[in-house]
């Protein structure tokens, strides 16, 4: 049986999760809290300055494309426009993606247990679940066809065990988009 | 593609003065097609974001999805790149253009 996340009171959710998907979560999003962790491009931290209005220092996309897929352009044909709109932007970005990645993890805990997660928690874990699949996502090549994807990769193939985690990620998101929308107006 | 932009003030009357303020809403914010975000976590940010009924939301992330883009808002340049900073940060691909 799989876990999925519950509506609870006050905008908040709960779920007790298994030991497999517990310990895959972890893992996940330890990964991931790494990944935003790295500044990319620029050297913010010779500009203690902008570092501290956060500002930051890259003008162009993460060679990284999971990253890119994370911070992507805001403009699809101005690079120079785009350029300052990172610079503007994806510091924000990252520290608050790291934010609900270091919730997600918090609340997680070293152990299986039923969590309970308040409304701020929920969307931390919503926007911490989008993210790891968007990275995964764009490691894997996922496309919509996800069963084509599969049959085209051998029984072997170690892909088939991360397309396995990101399966179980797409579920839980589901259930928790459910659960905080689920019979809204 | 189906969005109305909103409604251009075109003043008739006044127009005695030669500053005739013209609205700056000529920006757009586009909502790009992907793979990886499910169609109800888009309507739900699309809900949760702009204010939208669930209707408006849910018809634009069909446009989303079956278009590979559609316009989710309109306004000021500052607007739409807080719109456009708000979708990344939702983990929405996004991007702001001149309504030209």
């Amino acid at each position: 049986m799989v876990a999925s996340f519950r509506r609870a009171r006050k905008g908040g959710v709960t779920i007790t999760m298994g030991q497999v998907e517990h310990q895959v979560l972890q893992h996940v999003l330890g990964e991931m809290l790494q990944l935003v962790s790295v500044e990319s491009g620029g050297d913010a931290e010779d500009d203690p300055l902008a570092r501290a209005v956060g500002i930051g220092t890259a003008t162009e996309a993460p060679e990284d494309p999971a990253l890119a897929r994370l911070f992507p352009d805001g403009y699809t044909d101005d690079p120079e426009a785009s350029a300052d709109f990172r610079r503007y932007t994806e510091p924000g970005l990252r520290s608050a993606k790291h934010e609900r990645l270091a919730i997600a993890l918090a609340t997680l805990g070293d152990e299986p247990h039923k969590m309970q997660l308040d409304a701020d928690q929920a969307q931390a874990w919503l926007g911490a679940l989008n993210d790891s699949r968007l990275v995964l996502g764009e490691r894997l090549g996922v496309t919509e066809d996800l069963e084509e994807l599969i049959s085209a990769l051998g029984e072997d193939d170690p892909r088939l065990a991360l397309l396995w985690v990101y399966d179980r990620l797409t579920y839980l998101q589901e259930s928790l988009v459910q659960a905080l929308w689920g019979g809204g107006p | 593609m189906s969005v109305a932009p909103a409604e251009t003030v075109r003043p008739e009357e006044d127009v005695e003065t030669d500053s005739v303020v013209v609205p700056d809403k000529p920006w757009v914010t586009i909502v790009w097609n992907d793979p990886v975000n499910l169609m109800s976590y888009v309507a739900y940010v699309f809900q949760k974001h702009f204010g939208y009924p669930k209707a408006k939301a849910t018809k634009l992330m069909t446009d989303v999805h079956e278009k590979g883009k559609a316009v989710v808002s309109n306004g000021t340049r500052e607007e739409m790149e807080r719109d456009v900073e708000a979708m990344h940060g939702y983990g929405l691909w996004a991007t702001m253009q001149h309504d030209s």
